[in-house]
């Protein structure tokens, strides 16, 4: 690990002038990615600047929806009566996250900021062009079962490894930051980005800017949802793949509204919006959630051992919506 | 009984390797190649060397001179075809990725790890091997066998060769294992301390203080009386501390660079590529058998990998040539050598690998012929040794399947498979069965008795979690007849009386007769102390001495009674030291512990997910000293198993010859949600040809079995079959 200096401000203006006026300075809140990535040196700030005392993790009703400041702690937001009244889908994504233990550690904005798992990211050894761009994509004709089926590019085909986000695209959430130029919103499907040409940029915040909260509007989606992750044990690992779905489902079985999205296929968390226009006006029933996941797979693309992916998803958003309905 | 150090490890008041804080203490950190074959041309430590609190950069440039380095390969009697262990900073050759290419040594940790990242290292490579399928055609017979063709790892043949191929019914598959990692809580550490040049003392993650100390003395051209190997607490090792490791070599040298004690830990990455695992293992079975169910014939066949420099060899077709009443056997043991690291044995080692292979293609005989593959089993069953003829010692592996048939359920499983469902969940049963030799050694142990009324044992031993101290502390007070509390047990120490390395499941086979026997012994001791001017203890023999508060007195008499006091006051002390060793049972007979494991697992329709909903394991390991401590050992032996079918896979980029797993995050071991709660069932028949307490071993039982019953589950439960572990979601969708 480098040597870097640490700073703690009291006031969001203090932070965000200190990374604002150094390109080589980090907001650090739970560290529970940063602090790995520091130490196998894949990320080597001069300076931290510690944001855990700005008055940042209220979860608060606000008018239409709900703001989660973005300190808020992941274990914090799964348990709070608020969010599991009002969105239980992202309680239930938060839960499938990592550990109780990182869960007590990891903040909203830090979750949303996670770096891809990629293991060509992590080896500074090795080539990768989100870490030294340039050096090739190791894992475009590397070891790629955990890699992207979607929206990847020849530069970089990694993906992000949130679970909470799938929940807040899904949700339509909007990003509140705090920059030098002044707050702004984000809608939260344009926070993070393609890998395109410039995969080492994963959203599109500007330098200094600051997460500040988490907006997630009222919806009717407070009963039929489900978070589908699948991993290689039960606990504890990055998904191969999840699903999230949200159903609002008349008493004709019809289905109102829906709302899906898929965690690791892509550099970003991937909303499903074809898939949830195929859903809507039809029955609830496993026929039409197998017609609406065909539609969801249109354009996936494998690697060499990521071709499971392309059955696995089909398979996990049926899953997933049929658990929905059934909740 | 419950584990006479739990207390101290719960609280962190256990002291393992890298704990020890030693006055000057200075810390270290390796720094690996990035190439897996070719040399150094350029090594800039410049950089390193002038980073705050570095005190050295230790490489192949300016190490001292190891003496042993030079000899090893020079004892006629030790061939060097074999190979010997790599020798760190030797050359500038570069043989696996990740090689130790730098040492630096700073004042503490951070200081050391920043200065590490400094080093910048230029080479020239050469191209590598590190897939074994692309070198199986390279694959040979191990020098062992070359040499001798009585060993265990030559071919082997009874009746006809690859008989199977023209069985009526058979059937022929490959299976493979990846490579999996040991991967204990505690990571491989060292601290090491030359207390006078010629005069060495480490704390050292290890399985054997005196391999260790004799290793190390060899290395340094010491008498082993000049070097002490302290490993009082071991946080698990699973075989990854059964040998002497690069790391500790570099260790050893930087503190003679410094002249301070050094403490080197290596990280979760470096576990992956120096420290040993379990060698990716390429198997073929063949098995014919009779429509009524008889195997007439198995050829089993398998290419292990090992490193260039060294050839490790396990025993992967042992199970196959004594478990099954098969005619016409044949086994071929074949390795290739890879630019990579030396495995070392993981635990259950081999034969929980051939288990795999074994125990799958009997599921698949059995289905094949329509048959419960227990039936199928109890059809081949051997009441002697099919391999040498001999009886066997004990075998109580029947017991052992009935139990466990019931508390699995097994009425409820179904031959076809895909047949039981539970939701979204199909569900199915399998077994698996694991056998693995009682092996015992000669061992040492000494006695004496303490003011107070305390027994002290000290005996060179490890324990590297399966609750050795506790055992042992059972075994004296059942000798001795005295409470626990008034036992001290001490181990992990190489100046303690000799034992063997703490492996091969034999701890308690060799130890616990040399504690027992040390227990008599001391017994006599005191007895005739007692008897200078006692005659009922002149007369008295030694099994009637009875140690009670404060007093030693007979059985037979209870008005002798004689005051520790007394006892201590005499010239010479009380000690005793004693060796129990195996006598010549082992040619009359074949002697084994037997395990079979049940699983019963869920898959999930859609997305292929495997759970183990509930594991049962049953063993015939003779002699049960500590039912907690054994039913513990039992379990975790069982829940690696899980490990190993399930998810533990290392993986290299062969392009790069380096391991893309390099943390828990990639390398998945079950995790509690993981694992059901295993039930355990033991015979506890006595053994009493492997020694006087009658124990068989435990540690690789637990292990060897597990893979193929969840295996055999997935399949019952599918219809899939699945012959490379792990057993991903991939590979079920």
């Amino acid at each position: 690990m480098n040597p870097f200096q640490y700073v703690r401000p009291t006031k969001p203006q203090a932070a965000i002038d200190a990374v604002a006026k150094d390109p080589n300075a980090k907001f650090i809140a739970g560290g529970t990615n940063l602090v790995d990535l520091m130490k196998r040196g894949v990320m080597t700030p001069q300076k931290l600047v510690d944001i855990n005392r700005l008055p940042l993790a209220q979860i608060e009703r606000q008018a239409g929806g709900l703001r989660i400041g973005a300190l808020a702690l992941n274990s914090a937001v799964a348990d709070d009566p608020q969010v599991r009244a009002r969105q239980p889908l992202l309680a239930l994504a938060l839960n499938a996250g990592a550990s109780p233990q990182l869960r007590n550690m990891a903040t909203v904005g830090g979750n949303m900021l996670q770096r891809t798992r990629c293991a060509y990211f992590y080896d500074t050894s090795m080539p990768c062009n989100k870490r030294a761009p340039g050096t090739g994509c190791g894992a475009l004709e590397g070891v790629n079962r955990m890699h992207a089926i979607f929206g990847f590019s020849d530069k970089c085909i990694a993906v992000h490894p949130s679970d909470m986000s799938v929940a807040l695209v899904a949700l339509d959430a909007t990003v509140q930051v705090s920059g030098p130029k002044g707050p702004r919103s984000i809608p939260f499907a344009d926070f993070h980005r393609l890998p395109g040409d410039t995969p080492e940029k994963d959203t599109n915040l500007e330098p200094g800017e600051l997460i500040t909260a988490v907006d997630i509007p009222d919806g009717p989606f407070t009963k039929h949802v489900h978070y589908q992750k699948v991993r290689e044990r039960a606990s504890y690992a990055f998904a191969l793949l999840s699903v999230a779905a949200a159903l609002d489902i008349d008493g004709t079985n019809t289905i109102k509204a829906a709302r899906l999205a898929m965690g690791g296929v892509a550099h970003k968390p991937w909303r499903l919006a074809a898939a949830e226009q195929a859903l809507v006006g039809k029955p609830a029933t496993e026929e039409t959630f197998r017609q609406a996941a065909a539609v969801a797979m249109q354009g996936a693309k494998a690697f060499k051992y990521n071709a499971y992916k392309l059955k696995m998803g089909p398979n996990a958003i049926v899953q997933a919506l049929k658990t929905a309905a059934a909740a | 009984m419950s584990r006479v150090d739990g207390r101290l490890k719960v609280t962190g008041a256990a002291t393992y390797s890298a704990e020890y804080k030693l006055p000057g203490l200075a810390y270290a950190v390796l720094v690996g190649s990035t190439i897996a074959k070719g040399r150094i041309t350029g090594l800039d430590t410049k950089a390193a060397a002038g980073a705050p609190g570095v005190l050295a950069v230790v490489t192949h440039l300016n190490s001292p001179k190891v003496p042993g380095f030079d000899t090893v390969g020079k004892d006629p009697s030790q061939p060097a075809t074999v190979g010997g262990p790599l020798k760190i900073f030797h050359d500038d050759k570069i043989r696996f990725n990740d090689q130790p290419i730098a040492l630096v040594v700073a004042d503490t940790l951070e200081r050391a790890r920043y200065a590490a990242g400094l080093v910048k290292a230029q080479y020239a490579q050469e191209q590598h091997q590190t897939n074994l399928e692309a070198n199986k055609p390279r694959a040979f017979l191990p020098t062992s066998a070359q040499k001798n063709p009585k060993s265990p790892m030559a071919d082997y043949q009874r009746g006809q060769a690859d008989a199977y191929r023209s069985g009526a019914i058979k059937l022929e598959n490959e299976y493979v294992i990846p490579t999996e990692v040991h991967h204990p809580m505690e990571l491989q550490a060292i601290t090491a301390h030359w207390e006078a040049p010629d005069r060495l003392t480490i704390y050292d993650k290890t399985q054997g203080t005196l391999a260790t100390r004799r290793d190390f003395a060899k290395e340094w051209n010491l008498p082993e009386a000049n070097v002490k190997v302290i490993a009082t607490f071991v946080g698990g090792a699973f075989g990854n501390a059964l040998h002497s490791w690069p790391h500790e070599s570099a260790a050893i040298i930087a503190a003679k660079v410094v002249n301070r004690p050094v403490q080197l830990m290596l990280t979760r990455e470096q576990m992956f590529t120096m420290v040993g695992y379990r060698p990716h293992t390429w198997q073929k079975l063949g098995m014919s058998a009779t429509a009524d169910g008889k195997i007439t014939a198995i050829t089993h066949e398998s290419i292990g990998q090992t490193s260039t420099y060294e050839e490790f060899t396990e025993s992967t077709l042992a199970q196959t040539r004594m478990m099954y009443q098969s005619p016409n056997l044949t086994t071929r043991y074949r390795l290739a050598a890879l630019d990579i690291g030396s495995p070392i044995w993981m635990r259950g080692p081999g034969e929980a690998t051939g288990a795999f292979a074994l125990e799958s293609a009997m599921d698949e005989m059995a289905y094949l012929l329509k048959l419960d593959p227990m039936e199928f089993r109890l059809r081949n069953y051997t009441d002697q040794d099919p391999e040498n003829g001999k009886p066997w010692s004990t075998k109580f592996l029947k017991e052992c399947y009935q139990a466990g048939a019931e508390r699995v359920g097994w009425s409820k499983r179904k031959l076809e498979p895909g047949a039981l469902r539970d939701g979204d969940w199909l569900v199915g049963y399998g077994m698996g069965v694991g056998t693995f030799g009682a092996h015992r050694g000669g061992a040492h142990a000494s006695a004496q008795l303490l003011p107070g009324g305390t027994v002290l044992l000290q005996c060179a031993t490890t324990d590297i979690g399966p609750g050795t101290g506790t055992a042992m502390t059972q075994i004296a007070a059942d000798t001795l007849g005295l409470p626990p509390q008034n036992i001290r047990f001490e181990l992990g120490h190489s100046d303690y009386p000799q034992a063997g390395t703490q492996g091969g499941s034999s701890t308690v086979n060799s130890v616990g007769p040399a504690v027992q026997e040390a227990c008599l012994a001391l017994k006599d001791k005191l007895r005739q102390l007692a008897a200078t001017g006692n005659a009922a203890f002149a007369a008295a023999k030694k099994e009637d001495v009875v140690l009670a508060d404060g007093y030693l007195t007979l059985s037979t008499n209870a008005a002798a009674r004689v005051p520790y006091a007394d006892l201590l006051k005499q010239v010479g002390g009380t000690a005793v030291v004693v060796e129990a060793k195996p006598g010549s049972e082992g040619q009359a007979y074949s002697m084994y512990s037997f395990s079979v494991h049940f699983a019963e697992v869920r898959v999930h329709v859609l997305t292929g997910e495997v759970r183990v909903s509930k594991l049962v394991s049953c063993a015939d390991a003779g002699t049960i000293i500590n039912q907690k401590t054994a039913a513990n050992q039992m379990k975790g032996g069982a829940v690696g198993g899980i490990g190993m079918a399930l998810m533990e896979h290392a993986i290299i980029d062969d392009r790069y010859g380096r391991y893309v797993t390099k943390d828990f995050a990639d390398y998945h071991v079950p995790v509690h949600a993981d694992a059901p709660a295993v039930e355990v069932f033991f015979v506890n028949q006595p053994d009493y040809h492997v020694n006087a307490l009658g124990t068989k071993g435990i540690g690789e039982i637990a292990t060897i079995g597990v893979a193929p019953a969840i295996a055999n589950a997935v399949f019952n439960a599918t219809g899939k079959r699945v012959r490379e572990l792990p057993i991903t979601p991939d590979k079920l969708v």
